[in-house]
């Protein structure tokens, strides 16, 4: 097995391929996507997985960026708030969040809705209680719940209860 | 975080050889390493990444019967796969209970039964009296904030608790932890993995150096099964107390109880008089099943602060019994 203290690390963000050197293997995703690549919607909170902050996804999968070893990212795909729009088309969830007042200081809010994105792939959906339980890993300081249940709904396509 | 040199392990014999050489850490969902790293708990200067090891990552059925879960198997995969939600439902509700969805992506089955205690001294920034932390600089929480910590098998040398979620539903199904190890592998039964703090409170568990978890066996299905889970808010939190049951049911009758409490002692704690007493019993009879759970809580110690746990574990092990019965057979 071969160690190394700095590594070549090539991934794709958001549709981009990226050939990254000399990569510290004690930086994680987050840091990496913040201060390598500039990509700063993603947010740091808590920097101890207890947040939801800096929620991005990993191979299509909803994941917490600040538990993962950038390294450990050879080859994966990772999506960011940054490449969730289709252009100019808001992503349906970014529109909801809109449409439904989802956040207050917005610091929370590219997690919430890379995580409302995945949770309606995932079809955890049902019911608002549902919703609610699976949109538990994103904290909200400003408490806009009730808003985010309602743009999560409304994204879903489905009719209030 | 001090610094490390990283690898990534292709196969399972250059895991273990590598994983045996002091100051190695394996890599898995990194949910728990990474803040062990931050906060100075470990300081491994070689981090084997096990993540992409081939194999280790199915749900698969034994020809005897039974199941068994590859150690590597994401939270999510392991609660949300058709044979674990039907056949060991109890399993299922403990895991949908832990963390958040996002931190199940990651964190794995095996990686879950290694977490460390929650206990806040432990966890501090800066270094506070813990044993478990420095073995010898004694536990702040003896007589501090202990309003959380253990009722069960608690010595004053540690009084946490292990706040796994999964380890209780393994414990109360006599699941099986089976390792590798470049001296041999072994089967370990899941409710003697964790240790208590009697002999050596500076160890979590049984595992040796290099030791790898690669898989977790079920014996036969327990549809008959449930978890409850006690806490300070409804989701992505830790238990203040958690109770798995496992029923055999003759009817209404109780043939055969497997119980086990969480987030009471530094091991899934499994309440064996009261599961004696519970065979023959009927499922209405609340005084019935209270009177036989009473017969665990001899040996209950509360701390100065956690009192209340004593109760509130009682009335977890009733519902969670309760709650069992409920469920299709
Ligand atoms: C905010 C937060 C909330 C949480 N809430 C809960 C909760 O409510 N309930 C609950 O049960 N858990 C909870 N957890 C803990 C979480 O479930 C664990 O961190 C996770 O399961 C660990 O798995 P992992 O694969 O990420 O382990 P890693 O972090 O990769 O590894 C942890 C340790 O186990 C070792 N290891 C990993 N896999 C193996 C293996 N196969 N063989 C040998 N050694 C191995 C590693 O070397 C390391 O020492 C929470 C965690 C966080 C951050
Ligand atoms: S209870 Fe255990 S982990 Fe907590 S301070 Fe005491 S020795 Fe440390
Ligand atoms: S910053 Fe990652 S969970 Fe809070
Ligand atoms: S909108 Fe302010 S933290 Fe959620």
């Amino acid at each position: 097995m071969n160690f190394h203290d700095r590594h070549l690390l090539r991934l794709r963000v958001n549709g981009e391929d990226h050939s990254l050197s000399d990569l510290d293997p004690r930086v994680t995703l987050l840091d990496l996507l913040r201060e390598r690549l500039h990509l700063t919607g993603t947010k740091k909170g808590c920097n101890f997985g207890e947040c939801g902050a800096c929620t991005v996804h990993l191979d299509e999968r909803r994941v917490n960026a600040c538990m993962i070893l950038a390294v450990s990212c050879e080859g994966r795909e990772v999506t960011t708030i940054e490449g969730l729009a289709n252009g100019d088309a808001l992503h349906p969830v970014q529109q909801a969040f809109i449409d439904h007042d989802g956040f207050q200081c917005g610091f929370c809010t590219p997690g919430q809705v890379m995580s409302a994105a995945a949770l309606i792939e995932e079809g955890h959906t049902g019911s608002d209680a549902e919703i609610r339980e699976w949109m538990s890993g994103n904290l909200c300081r400003c408490s806009a719940y009730p808003q985010i249940v309602e743009a999560v709904r409304s994204a879903a396509g489905r009719a209030s209860q | 975080m001090t610094p490390f040199v990283y690898a990534r392990a292709d196969s399972l014999g250059e895991t273990i050889a590598a994983g045996a050489a002091p100051d190695s850490a394996f890599l898995a969902g990194g949910t728990e390493l990474l803040n062990w790293l931050r906060l100075g708990i470990a300081e491994p200067t070689r981090i084997i990444d096990i993540s992409r090891l081939d194999g280790l990552d199915q749900v698969e059925a034994l020809p005897g019967g039974g199941l068994t879960i590859g150690a590597l198997t994401h939270l999510n995969d392991v609660a949300q796969h058709a044979l674990v939600m039907r056949d060991y439902p109890v399993l299922s509700q403990a895991i949908l209970n832990a963390a958040s969805p996002q931190l199940r992506n990651l964190a794995t089955i095996g990686g879950n039964l290694l977490q460390k205690t929650r206990c806040a001294y432990f966890r501090a920034e800066e270094q506070l009296p813990c044993n478990k932390r420095q073995l010898g600089s004694g536990c702040s929480a003896l007589h501090g904030i202990n309003d959380n910590h253990a009722i069960f098998g608690w010595t004053e040398d540690c009084v946490a608790t292990q706040p796994s979620d999964p380890a209780v539903a393994l414990a109360a199904l006599d699941a099986v932890i089976v390792t590798a190890h470049r001296s041999g592998g072994r089967r370990i039964p899941a409710a003697e993995f964790h240790l208590l703090p009697d002999t050596r409170p500076e160890a979590d568990n049984v595992l040796q150096q290099g030791e790898l978890i690669t898989a977790i066996e079920l014996p036969a299905p327990a549809p008959r099964s449930a978890y409850l889970k006690v806490r300070e808010r409804e989701s992505y939190e830790y238990a203040i107390v958690s109770a798995a049951a496992v029923l055999e049911m003759d009817g209404q009758t109780i043939r055969r109880a497997a119980l086990a409490l969480g987030s009471v002692a530094l091991r899934p704690w499994r309440l064996s008089a009261a599961e004696e007493q519970l065979a023959g019993a009927e499922i209405g009879d609340r005084e019935a099943l209270s009177t036989a759970i009473e017969q665990s809580f001899a040996e209950a110690r509360p701390l100065s602060q956690n009192a209340y746990k004593i109760e509130l574990a009682k009335t977890a092990a009733l519902r969670a019994i309760e709650r069992a019965a409920r469920m299709p057979s």
